[in-house]
């Protein structure tokens, strides 16, 4: 039933069997809670979907204001930190501990890339007055936009409009807290990885917050067309 | 169950589909194609997703059990959106006096 | 010092009237280790469940006491003992405490968690450390609940229906939600925590086929709360959003859809109550097979049933939504399917009935409430199926009929279960035995007590009583002071259980390892069980509920008593 070889693994919690019952328990965990963070974004993606297909000539008109080339590199270093995690991963599979901490800080900076970028990104929607809030000091205010000349012409409900604007930032506002997260979790795996804590036979914590921080990643994936490029044919 | 360990070839290889992919849904998000804009952005939105749970995330060396759950989170999200969307796009069908 | 009266009085059980003299085992998880920081950073699921234990119960009274403000204002047909806005705050906050706060947890985050990895014969859940988490964070939102309580409350119903609750109600809302919101992880957390288990930590030999159905209801229960739970958490926290911002989401008047509100609200409520059922149906399984002495019959259908419940419950939401402008077809799709719904419960319901037929009953308290909850579940599930139907929805729908109906199920149902697994399981949690005449009197109270209640309002709702409101005509004043005299009767039966339960801890008698003669794990191991539950994990070679024979089980059972405990033999061995 135990391996023989690590019956008393230093990493093996009281009260499990064995390393293998601990990993599976642990992936199958991860999971889980992947399932429920599906159903958490869902929600949002739900009213989504309603609202566009209320307002879609709006939708479009607001999306084609967002600067899409930052969106697009968002992406990009989004798939290279995935890339740069599951390599972090791998490294923890294979026992090279100075990989596994350059990887992490790579993915860490990728990360860290995104929410740069993000809040420039944010930055730009708030001088143009593009943040749906009503303040005494601060209001929504779409008339004075036009970043190309076909979306200036159609004439569009402000109301409808500010609803997407609301939507952008509602969820890329979650996926940017949940990439927080993920950063604060690397920074954590960096601490221990430095420490030698991983293993070839122990090493879960880093492949679990790999299957989180794809998972971030999956999220932007759907992200990036619903936001950014639903009114890119306009021009 | 002993862990399999997935080649960094393999890994390169899955992040240079990415890559292409984004390109490619960014370069005909530019062209007018009406309704199917929607669709090709989101079935190639879905490849993407699909590559990055089958190898990224080790889920198509992964037990069955793991395969249940990953099919089973989608699977809910999907009853969610489409039962909602079954009451929204069928108002209005039956022409009883409103 | 052993008190012998009570002893005579304890069961009638002949062997346990034989047995004089029960030791308890010297360390247990109890005693294992002492002081205040022991029980607050335990990882030990035992005394996290006595954690809960605590919340919950306390919980369950606050919510009474806010019934008892309802019942009182309902004995006048004018509004008259507070005004409307308060009584909207009372009806509000009943359903906030009782559902998010007792109801959801009780059974899963006390008995389950206690019983679970006995059950399967592990050490431990999967992941300790999550499981007293999962308590923080209860208690945390909890405490929100309860500044929100303190500074009035919210007075938009339990349902939060916008857009009063986001547009025009009080400041309170926000709070409440956030409250509801941090409490709905530690569910999730349970959740996670069991079906990892399950999956992953049984016994050797433990097939799923063979594990008692207490394990598969908590199973299929921690499927909803895994797949539901962060739909209401996204919701509520769309919901504060909406408060704070006024983009109109949820409000008509600035082009939102207050319906989407309520698909995304009841996406979650309507598993929830499957959350609440499936663990009470779990032990009522356990109950019956047990004090019956029989194999449930049909064991696999009724846990393919709990399953069933948990998957069609996600696709059954819409019934609660037929007049609030959904469409038609909808509306027809939903009602079909929350028939379906109906079935897998009525299998069990034949089930549980058809284990009975020749089998060994003890009619003791645990088997009173399980008689309890089978016969309320009945008319529950029954008044469930007329509000399913689309026409008669349109009568019933916001009136005292609804309320009738998911109080059968919720306190006819789960509180029934909850108290049947508490007596039942009482001596295993806590080494002692409760005083069998004053409990099974408890129970007659609670009975008689809740009928009375909840039966006229059926009557009400059906003579178009609405819910929520505080005045109502004349002639429905009969009936209500009626609902309001049961609802005083229920409050006393509640409250003799918790007289005794704490009175038993210092001086009820010492229970042995299995006092019921139960089939089970978890009665393998000492009354209370030691920290890490077993002595030597337990290897399962035979099927779930494999009694033998009476007479066989009383020359064992004199054999055994001198060793002071008592094995039930598979049939064939030795």
């Amino acid at each position: 039933m135990a391996d023989t070889h690590t019956t008393t693994h230093a990493g093996l919690a009281h009260h499990f069997d064995d390393m293998e019952q601990q990993r599976e328990a642990g992936t199958l965990g991860m999971w889980a809670f992947l399932v429920t963070e599906v159903m958490f974004f869902g929600g949002l993606f739900l009213a989504y979907i309603l609202y566009r297909a209320r307002a879609p000539v709006e939708f479009a008109v607001a999306s084609n204001s967002l600067n899409v080339t930052m969106g697009f590199i968002n992406t990009l270093v989004l798939i290279c930190s995935s890339l740069t995690m599951a390599l972090a991963v791998y490294f923890s599979q294979t026992g090279k501990r100075n990989l596994i901490v350059v990887f992490l800080l790579l993915t860490m900076g990728l990360g860290l890339t995104f929410l740069v970028i993000k809040g420039f990104e944010y930055h730009e929607k708030y001088v143009e007055h593009h943040i749906p809030v009503r303040f005494a000091t601060y209001e929504f205010n779409w008339e004075g936009h036009a970043s190309g000349h076909e979306a200036a012409s159609i004439p569009v409900d402000d109301g409808k409009v500010e609803m997407f604007f609301w939507l952008y930032f509602a969820m890329t506002g979650v996926h940017a807290l949940h990439m927080i997260i993920g950063l604060g979790i690397l920074a954590t795996l960096v601490l221990m990885a430095r420490r030698g804590r991983f293993t070839p036979d122990y090493h879960s914590p880093v492949e679990l917050s790999g299957l989180y921080w794809h998972f971030v990643d999956i999220v932007w994936i759907f992200l990036f067309p619903l936001l950014y490029l639903v009114g890119a044919h306009l021009h | 169950m002993r862990e399999h360990i997935v080649s960094r070839n393999i890994y390169f290889t899955i992040f240079i589909a990415l890559v292409v992919l984004t390109v490619a849904t960014w370069s005909v998000a530019k062209m007018d194609l009406g309704r199917m804009n929607a669709v090709v952005a989101l079935t190639i939105a879905v490849i993407k997703a699909t590559l990055v749970v089958l190898y990224f995330m080790h889920v198509r060396y992964s037990s069955k059990l793991t395969w249940v759950f990953v099919g089973a989170g989608f699977f809910w999200l999907a009853i969610m959106v489409a039962l909602t969307l079954s009451d929204y796009m069928t108002r209005g069908w039956l022409n009883i006096a409103q | 010092m052993r008190n012998r009266r009570s002893q005579r009085r304890l069961s009638n059980r002949v062997f346990m009237e034989i047995a004089e003299k029960v030791i308890p085992p010297r360390t247990h998880y109890l005693n294992a280790t002492y002081g205040v920081k022991s029980w607050l950073l335990t990882t030990d699921h035992k005394r996290i469940a006595l954690l809960y234990l605590a919340s919950v119960t306390f919980f369950f009274f606050l919510g009474g006491l806010f019934a008892v403000g309802i019942r009182l204002e309902l004995l006048t047909p004018k509004g008259d003992f507070v005004q409307a806005e308060t009584y909207n705050r009372m009806f509000t906050m009943h359903g906030v405490v009782m559902i998010f706060f007792f109801l959801i947890p009780a059974i899963p985050a006390v008995l389950g968690n206690f019983l679970v990895p006995l059950m399967i014969g592990a050490k431990d859940l999967a992941f300790p450390r999550i499981n007293l988490l999962s308590w923080y964070i209860y208690t945390l939102g909890a405490a929100f609940t309860v500044v929100a309580i303190i500074l009035g409350g919210v007075d938009t119903g339990w349902t939060f229906y916008t857009p009063y609750s986001s547009t025009y109600s009080n400041g309170n809302v926000v709070l409440t939600g956030v409250g509801a919101f941090i409490t709905g992880f530690s569910s999730i957390l349970t959740g996670l925590n069991f079906i990892v288990t399950i999956h992953t930590m049984r016994a050797p030999g433990l097939t799923w086929f063979r594990l008692p159905l207490f394990i598969w209801s908590h199973y299929a229960t921690s499927l909803i709360m895994i797949l539901g739970t962060p739909v209401i958490a996204v919701t509520l926290l769309l919901l504060a959003l909406e408060r704070i911002v006024h983009i109109g989401i949820f409000d008509p008047a600035l082009g939102g859809d207050p319906v989407l509100f309520q698909h995304l609200f009841w996406f979650y409520s309507h598993p929830a109550v499957y959350i609440m059922v499936l663990p009470a149906m779990g032990v009522i399984s356990e109950l019956v097979a047990n004090m019956t002495r029989k194999n449930i019959f049909g064991y696999k259908f009724v846990a393919f049933a709990s399953l069933a419940i948990a998957v069609f419950g996600f696709l059954v939401w819409g019934h609660h939504l037929f007049v609030s402008t959904q469409s038609v077809y909808a509306g027809m799709m939903f009602s079909i399917l929350s028939y379906a719904v109906a079935v897998p419960s009525a299998v069990k319901v034949f089930n549980w009935t058809a284990t009975l037929y020749k089998g060994s009953i003890s009619y003791n308290t645990p088997m009173l409430y399980a008689f309890g909850f089978i016969g309320f579940f009945i008319i529950g599930g029954m008044t469930g199926l007329f509000l399913a139907a689309l026409g008669v929805d349109v009568h019933v729908h916001d009136t005292y009929f609804v309320v009738a109906h998911f109080h059968y199920i919720m306190v006819g149902g789960t509180i029934m279960g909850y108290l049947g697994g508490m007596h039942y399981w009482w001596p295993k949690i806590t080494g002692r035995m409760y005083p069998e005449a004053w409990a099974r009197f408890a129970a007659l109270v609670i009975f008689v007590g809740f009928n009375l209640t909840f039966f006229p309002q059926f009557l009400l709702g059906y003579m178009g009583m609405p819910r929520r409101y505080y005045a109502y005509p004349e002639e429905f004043q009969v009936l209500n002071v009626m609902s309001s005299a049961g609802a005083s009767i229920l409050g006393i039966g509640y409250l003799i259980p918790m007289i005794y339960f704490i009175w038993s801890m210092r001086y009820g008698p010492h229970a042995s390892a299995n006092p019921w003669g139960a089939f089970g794990l978890e009665w393998r191991t000492s009354s209370p069980p030691p920290t890490l539950n077993f002595e030597k994990t337990p290897v399962v070679t035979w099927e779930a509920y494999e009694f033998t024979p009476r007479d066989e089980m009383v020359v064992v059972s004199v054999r055994d008593l001198l060793d002071e405990t008592l094995r039930p033999r598979p049939v064939g061995s030795e």
